[in-house]
């Protein structure tokens, strides 16, 4: 097909101001930068919240620095924020808005996304909404105290404490900003992956990562919509004094005006995004972690269509279960059976992978790079952090373990840490074809043994307290005789805290001291197959410098019999009649 | 949308569903006429409608979660602390009459939608012809269908807004009842959208001005159409949902 001429970009030639080419860029390369920077200043943030938490929790009388004093509010609003920083502005942003927007197209052989002015939009929504979020710190009454769940009648009741005011208004606003922003992006993620591929790239022969991006993309599409209009609901309940939430209460004594509405409305839709939210979260890294776990096994993933199966059956299982986050909110046994069974079923799916995974490294001569490391990491946690996850999709066990340290510990594990491992894998590995440079791999490596044991360190005790009672989200439990025995246990999760954190700072060097100063790379440092090794490092504007890649082969073709290389790329047409 | 799309020069694009099993190629643009020459249009086309379609299931979704958040609303029999007794606080909403001019007035501009997009792919069609030497197809004076939507678009907004204080002088206010809160939402909300759909007809029509090309202008008219009758069923359904699930 050599008729295949790129008119791509004559639409959007590549600008050279630097307002255009770095700011209001339509280049889906620099939006998933503007995604990735956007979502590490989030992520340092939202760790420095927790770090001040940790240390209230055990010297609750110290001044912390830059904040003061911490009373009981002011410890829910960091709580509060520390959780939507980094659900949305972390964990939704940076593996799909970041890396989705950066890889996906050069992984299915496009120019660019399918609409770049809608993919603009769609950062700087999300910029927009994380300065709105970011700005609920600086208002009367500072940050909201209603968790990241937000439930009403506190959400929703601006007399109902200090941050429930205008601080709770900025939170409802950011979130429907951030809502807009993702259902821009997750069409433009769907269009463009139904749309865009390359010749030859048929669907089963994308990576897993752009399966994992394609159907976070849906979950995007369906849950998002929810959420915006819950966020609509309680803004007039916060504003224009209807009661969709808000049942008959009394506020200090005085009734608040609102009547007669439910706050397991607000449950049921919250969670109907929030569930869908945890995969949106997690998806994107499995895709990652498998692309990974490939690539440095030099074996082909276990399982392609197994893989892919699983993550769909995930995604569908996923719209099932809300109902488990609410069996203490009150719920007939009946649904509530039904939604233990469904969440269980989850299981297989999530086993499958898991299994494929280990699969895919048994036998292998193994390339113990930095990436390979995060991706066998993400393993190790997503196991840990999910067998958690049977325990408390069981009513039975869920009503003592509710709202304690163990839950706590479940999602950090499973759809914090396991995410973030993702990401980390990620940079360490796309870092040289982003930016021309190698990262450091002994900083890496010393990374990545601080973050591997320090959050263990961190969330594996938080199961005990859990087991033991200790519930979540209070700032002092110092009156409870029954849990002053897990007082050294809370400290030495602080502790661990620090340590994680400052292992933090390592991976801040090494990644803006390589942009300056790393070896440089080859087009292909990793041997890997797929499209975005076949350009050059960095990718021209239009990806692949003037024309189109046709694809041949499958995205795992490593170690194929009789190649000349252990590697297959998907573009090469000479090795196919070997290879098969 | 529309210009800002990159454009690929793909030979007949196709979906396919793994190695086996090819799926036929979408609709070309053949309904259209002669095409300009540009061989990208079918598939701009293609993936500006396939957006279109993504776009309305998200939109969906907002509207899904509004009715189901209004049946639950309206189902629930509440305690009230201070008799500790289960009230019922729904109090039905006399939809105002002119909902009912204003859904026809809605179909009627559906149905000049129809007809702007046949214009519209006609009138470009003609200035391909035009461009030809020595042919002259002239403009022949007619109805632009365009202005005719946007005309009957913004008067069912702006009786919308009559409606509104209709209900308000009846005593329903947003936060009276939660029936009266769903109506203003669900009618607020569609009429939201529906503005966005009269700025993109707007944005159709002021193409030519910008000196955008007369293929941005059909691809945007093409999916403002199907937008716009989306926006037509999904206000019939608003409409039956607040008339009959009072």
């Amino acid at each position: 097909m050599a008729t295949r001429e790129f008119a791509a970009h004559e639409l959007h030639a590549a600008p050279q101001g630097f307002i255009r080419k770095w700011v209001f860029s339509l280049d889906h390369k620099v939006i998933g930068l503007q995604y990735y920077f956007l979502a590490l200043t989030a992520v340092f943030v939202g760790m420095f919240l927790s770090l001040l938490m940790r240390i209230h929790l055990i010297w609750p009388n110290a001044t912390l620095p830059l904040f003061g004093d911490i009373k009981p509010e002011t410890y829910l609003s960091l709580l509060t924020m520390h959780g939507t920083i980094m659900v949305f502005f972390v964990l939704t942003t940076a593996p799909q808005g970041g890396f989705g927007n950066y890889f996906l197209p050069i992984q299915i052989g496009a120019a660019d996304m399918a609409f770049p002015v809608l993919n603009m939009l769609s950062f700087w929504i999300t910029f927009l909404a994380y300065i709105v979020m970011l700005s609920a710190f600086f208002v009367v009454g500072g940050a909201p105290l209603h968790g990241w769940t937000g439930y009403p009648p506190l959400s929703a009741l601006p007399s109902a404490g200090p941050g429930e005011g205008l601080g709770a208004d900025l939170w409802v606003i950011s979130i429907a900003l951030f809502c807009v922003g993702a259902l821009m992006s997750a069409l433009n993620f769907i269009t463009t992956t139904l749309d865009m591929r390359a010749k030859g790239m048929t669907l089963m022969r994308m990576p897993l990562t752009c399966w994992a991006w394609f159907i976070t993309a849906i979950l995007g599409l369906l849950a998002f919509g929810v959420l915006f209009s819950a966020g609509i609901l309680l803004l007039l309940d916060r504003n224009a004094g209807t009661s969709f939430f808000v049942p008959l209460v009394t506020v200090n004594g005085q009734l608040a005006g609102h009547k007669g509405g439910s706050p397991l409305l607000w449950q049921h839709l919250f969670w109907f995004f929030g569930h869908p939210e945890v995969y949106i979260a997690i998806l994107p890294a499995m895709g990652l972690c498998s692309q990974l776990l490939s690539v440095f096994s030099r074996k082909p993933i276990f399982g392609y269509k197994a893989m892919v199966y699983a993550m769909l059956s995930i995604g569908l299982l996923g719209f099932m279960v809300w109902g488990h986050h609410m069996f203490m909110s009150g719920m007939s046994p009946y649904t509530g059976f039904a939604f233990s069974v469904m969440t269980m079923a989850i299981g297989v799916p999530s086993a499958i992978k898991t299994f494929n995974w280990l699969g895919t490294m048994w036998g292998a001569r193994i390339r113990f790079s930095s990436p390979m490391l995060f991706a066998i990491g993400f393993v190790s946690l997503f196991v840990s952090g999910g067998i958690s996850g049977p325990f408390l999709a069981q009513p039975v066990l869920d009503i003592p373990l509710h709202d304690t340290y163990f839950v706590t510990g479940h999602f950090h594990l499973i759809m914090g840490v396991a995410s973030i491992f993702g990401i980390f894998g990620a940079t360490y590995y796309w870092f040289p074809k982003m930016f021309g440079r190698m990262m450091s791999e002994s900083l890496a490596r010393w990374h990545f043994w601080f973050t591997f044991i320090g959050t263990y360190a961190i969330f594996m005790p938080m199961h005990y307290l859990g087991m033991a009672g200790h519930p979540r989200r209070y700032s002092q439990l110092t009156e409870l005789n029954y849990l002053h025995g897990l007082v050294p246990l809370q400290k030495f999760i602080t502790y661990a805290a620090f340590v994680t954190i400052a292992g933090q700072f390592i991976f801040l060097f090494n990644l803006f001291w390589s942009m300056k100063a790393g070896k440089k790379a080859s087009d292909n440092p990793w041997e890997a197959t797929t499209l975005e090794w076949t350009t050059t490092t960095p990718p021209p504007h239009d990806n692949f410098g003037g024309h189109t890649p046709v694809v041949y082969n499958g995205p795992y073709e490593y170690s194929v019999p009789g190649a000349p290389r252990d590697y297959v790329m998907q573009t090469d047409p000479a090795i196919v009649s070997v290879a098969h | 949308m529309g210009r800002s799309a990159p454009a690929i020069a793909l030979d007949a694009p196709t979906i396919t569903l793994g190695d086996d099993g090819v799926l036929p190629p979408a609709r070309d643009a053949r309904d259209y006429g002669p095409d300009d020459g540009s061989p990208d249009f079918a598939a701009r086309l293609r993936r500006a409608r396939l957006g279109m379609c993504v776009a309305l299931a998200g939109i969906v979704m907002i509207f899904v979660s509004f009715t189901s958040a209004y049946l639950v609303r309206q189902g629930l029999p509440t305690l009230d602390p201070r008799t500790d007794a289960l009230v019922r606080d729904w109090i039905p909403v006399r939809l105002p009459n002119l909902l009912l001019i204003n859904t026809c007035v809605l179909l009627v501009s559906s149905l000049t939608m129809a007809l702007a997009r046949r214009q519209v792919a006609r009138e470009v069609a003609l200035v391909r012809l035009a461009s030809l030497p020595g042919n002259c197809a002239g403009h022949e004076p007619r109805i632009s269908w365009l202005t005719v939507t946007v005309f009957l678009g913004l008067s069912f907004l702006t009786m919308q807004w009559l409606a509104w204080r209709e209900l308000a002088a009846s005593g329903f206010y947003v936060g009276t009842n939660p029936s009266s809160s769903f109506v203003y939402l669900l009618t607020g909300m569609h009429g939201v959208h529906l503005l966005g759909g009269v700025f993109a007809l707007l944005a159709a029509g002021a193409a030519p001005l910008l000196h955008r090309p007369v293929n941005s202008r059909l691809i945007i008219l093409d999916v403002t159409g199907w937008y716009w009758h989306f926006m037509a069923i999904l206000w019939i359904y608003i409409f039956c949902l607040l008339e009959f699930a009072r």
